[in-house]
């Protein structure tokens, strides 16, 4: 069993199929980036393996103890958040939100386990900052410290570098790259940077409206669809 | 002033005005700070006008006001973020829509039997007269209410505020505390409605939590502030009512205009000073 395993899913709006046949797993310590242009049914994937979507057919089955709930999700920023007064240390806390269970607050271990994920991601001296005032790097931190609250094992992560300059990007990939290697966690990325994101990859789920590639970076490397892509990426 | 401040509590009337004001004051500071945030700072003004609407024809009706006017008022919030999410209309318009379309309804109750009278345009502007007995009482429940929920609930309001799509992802149920938030604001906006007038309502929603963001950093101190900023401001707001005659509603409102633009300014010479 592994930990992710989409069979056959497809999606549709309105009764019009976005998304079909799609057909994958993924490992634990697995890197998984998902390409493909825009409104090839990224975005509807990401909202399926969520829970937020159901797919119109096929199944999306999570295993090896790993809920549908932990998950842990790096969102595209909001506009809302942009200005939102809450502290760092607020923000990393309310990722524990799902081990709560029933209980209204938060517990010692709540808090304790949200202090070291900040320790971990280096941003143990922003504690009491404003979120707001941070720059785009830090609050890419800041939500990736959320989502490792929420998850033991796997996080999803929606165009983390948009907006980013390239040596904070440098820095959120090799901080990802990281936490896969040394945690074992197991990640899905999903980039528009197909260069960037596509170096520290192990797997590559290549979508356009239906599942266009799955499989092991080398040999995405050396197929036609990939070559096609990763140079007409590099030219524009 | 204190001699003031004794005379304003020996007349009952004043000290129920005194005792509800500042329940809703504390409520719709409690909830505006995750509405405003939300970008549903439009939901109360929408409230108050099918409140002003189910107050009318209660009257018209004879029925007693706030048995009409809090079920109507839930079932508009329930519609109102239902909107929101996936209609054709969007929120604001749909804000719009039933702001006017209330207002219509009432004015329209009340032509056809008694025509615009002093109770009538008590509801649109406020009246400290205007809070009996029972108003206490409900007033007290309904806050007790609304305060106890807001604190259960306080750890999942903000992860809902700050981020639906993750709260949801990571199985939150962040539909039912949208809900709740609808639930509570509108029993606060038809227990405010009546002292501050349905066109002055929101803005107790509104101003304590937007004057509190201007200086706080955290959520919980931007939340407490604007809960002092509220009590604050409807008490300097009465006493400046009682003393030079002027509406309640209004006074108040001035009296939070008075602090935000103090916060405003203080915001703008921290920047200032952050930059030296």
């Amino acid at each position: 069993m592994s930990l992710l395993s989409c069979q056959n899913v497809s999606f549709s709006y309105e009764g019009k199929d976005v998304l079909s046949k799609i057909n994958f797993s993924i490992n634990q310590g697995d890197y998984l980036c998902m390409i493909g242009e825009n409104g090839a049914g990224k975005s509807t994937l990401i909202k399926g393996i969520l829970n937020l979507k159901k797919p119109s057919s096929g199944r999306i089955l999570t295993g090896e103890g790993v809920k549908q709930n932990e998950i842990g999700y790096l969102p595209q920023q909001t506009q809302i958040q942009k200005d939102f007064p809450a502290s760092v240390y607020e923000v990393v806390l309310s990722g524990r939100l799902n081990s709560c269970g029933i209980r209204p607050f938060y517990n010692k271990k709540d808090k304790q386990d949200a202090l070291d994920k900040m320790d971990k991601l280096g941003i143990l001296f922003l504690k009491d900052k404003c979120y707001r005032e941070l720059s785009g790097g830090q609050q890419q931190r800041v939500l990736l410290a959320r989502a490792l609250c929420a998850t033991k094992r796997m996080i999803l992560l929606d165009e983390p570098i948009t907006g980013l300059d390239p040596i904070m990007s440098m820095e959120l990939y090799e901080l990802v790259k990281e936490l896969n290697q040394k945690e074992n966690i197991t990640v899905i990325m999903v980039s528009h940077d197909v260069r960037g994101a596509i170096d520290y990859a192990s797997h590559i789920l290549h979508l356009g409206k239906t599942q266009l590639f799955f499989g092991k970076r080398e040999d995405y490397k050396n197929s036609e669809l990939g070559k096609h892509f990763l140079t007409g990426g590099i030219e524009a | 002033m204190m001699e003031t401040i004794i005379e304003i509590f020996s007349y009952p009337f004043m000290i129920r005005a005194v005792i509800v004001g500042v329940l809703v004051s504390l409520c719709a500071a409690l909830l505006g700070t995750s509405l405003v945030l939300k970008r549903y700072s439009m939901i109360g003004d929408g409230l108050s006008h099918v409140g002003f609407a189910a107050l009318a024809v209660a009257y018209v009706t004879n029925l007693a006001p706030l048995s009409v006017a809090i079920p109507v008022c839930v079932l508009a919030a329930f519609l109102l973020l239902r909107m929101n999410e996936n209609s054709k209309i969007k929120g604001d318009a749909a804000t719009a829509l039933m702001c006017s379309g209330a207002l219509a309804i009432g004015i329209m109750a009340v032509s056809l039997t008694t025509g615009m009278n002093t109770d009538v345009c008590n509801y649109m502007f406020g009246s400290i007269l205007a809070m009996s007995k029972s108003d206490v009482t409900i007033s007290i429940i309904l806050s007790v209410v609304v305060i106890i929920l807001f604190v259960a609930f306080y750890p999942r309001i903000f992860a809902v505020t700050f981020d639906e799509t993750f709260a949801k992802a990571t199985g939150t149920k962040s539909d039912l505390y949208n809900m709740i938030i609808a639930l509570l604001t509108a029993m606060t906006v038809v227990l405010g409605m009546r002292m501050m007038g349905t066109l002055l309502i929101s803005s107790l929603i509104v101003f304590p939590s937007l004057s509190a963001m201007r200086i706080c950093k955290k959520f919980i101190t931007v939340i407490i502030t604007s809960v002092l900023i509220s009590i604050l401001c409807f008490c300097a707001g009465i006493y400046v009512s009682y003393v030079y005659s002027t509406p309640t509603g209004a006074s108040i409102v001035i009296a939070n205009i008075i602090v935000f633009i103090t916060f405003s300014l203080i915001e703008k010479m921290r920047e200032r000073v952050t930059q030296l």
